[in-house]
């Protein structure tokens, strides 16, 4: 197989955790904190499966299978609690939900 | 460079500014909906990144389930709540955007002068693959005979968030009904 090497994929990944790193801290909606969360889960992904390829083993593969499954269960359990919020006439925006005293 | 070693690159470098580029656009836009879209842009991409990288059954995994379910849950939500804008940079202590700026710029530079410190030594030489790395068959073999036990986990964690789901949607009883959004 042609084409970059290890160093240029896991620099995107890299790049890619510093964005989603960014929008979950910088933004305050947290239906964009939690896509902001799958950049960074995505980011994780990409150097689990370079690695995979370089190191010619799949157990980074399973290992990115079951990252996604985890994904895949906290948007459930996320996007639950914003549409809990909602119902509750709670404001969408994690500076304001101070009643745990966060 | 033979021909295909140039075609790889152009894809690589199309694949990686597409994924960069959405993933900022995600950030950036102060529509939810945009974002949303945005992230299916960003998770395609990453796909053909896996694909580049011999991973074929984890990319058609990104496009189904996350480019696919995820994000239609996703829509779906935003489309329930209504386009309510949150503008990114605006309001707020600007300190917390300053903070949180160089918080995520300090991550980037480390990320990156460790990858540079190793760049040159393990991680230039890549391993030797037979053709079938990475396919559906691999990988289905692989789940049932060495990582059985991941699978099963991987089961029961999504049995949690099933249960977790229909909990968090039920309505408790003492719960107001007049405020219901319409």
């Amino acid at each position: 197989m042609t084409g970059p090497n290890l160093p240029a994929y896991l620099l995107i990944a890299g790049m890619l955790f510093a964005i989603g790193a960014l929008g979950v801290l910088i933004r305050r909606s947290p239906l964009i904190i939690l896509l902001s969360l799958e950049i960074m889960l995505n980011g994780a992904n990409l150097a689990l499966i370079a690695f995979s390829r370089h190191v010619g083993n799949h157990s980074g593969q399973i290992f990115a299978l079951a990252v996604m499954a985890v994904a895949a269960s906290e948007v459930v359990i996320g996007l639950g609690l914003i549409v809990a919020m909602a119902r509750r006439r709670l404001v969408l925006d994690v500076d304001l939900l101070t009643t745990l005293r966060g | 460079m033979s021909a295909e070693d140039v075609l790889v690159w152009i894809v690589w470098v199309v694949a990686a500014f597409a994924c960069l580029g959405s993933g900022i656009a995600v950030v950036s836009f102060s529509n939810p909906f945009y974002s949303a879209l945005s992230l299916i842009g960003n998770l395609g991409s990453l796909a053909v990144l896996f694909l580049l990288l011999s991973a074929e059954f984890v990319a058609a995994a990104q496009v189904l389930i996350y480019a696919g379910s995820v994000m239609v849950m996703f829509l779906f939500v935003i489309a329930y709540l209504g386009g309510r804008v949150d503008t990114p940079w605006a309001g707020g202590p600007s300190w917390q955007a300053v903070a949180a700026v160089t918080a995520a710029a300090a991550l980037l530079a480390e990320i990156v002068l460790a990858i540079g410190l190793k760049a040159g030594g393990r991680l230039a030489d890549q391993a030797a693959i037979p053709d079938n790395f990475g396919s559906p068959a691999q990988i289905g073999r692989i789940f049932l005979d060495e990582h059985l036990l991941a699978f099963e986990i991987t089961s029961v964690v999504l049995l949690v968030a099933a249960v977790g789901g229909v909990i968090l949607g039920t309505r408790p009883e003492d719960e107001d009904v007049s405020g219901v959004q319409p």
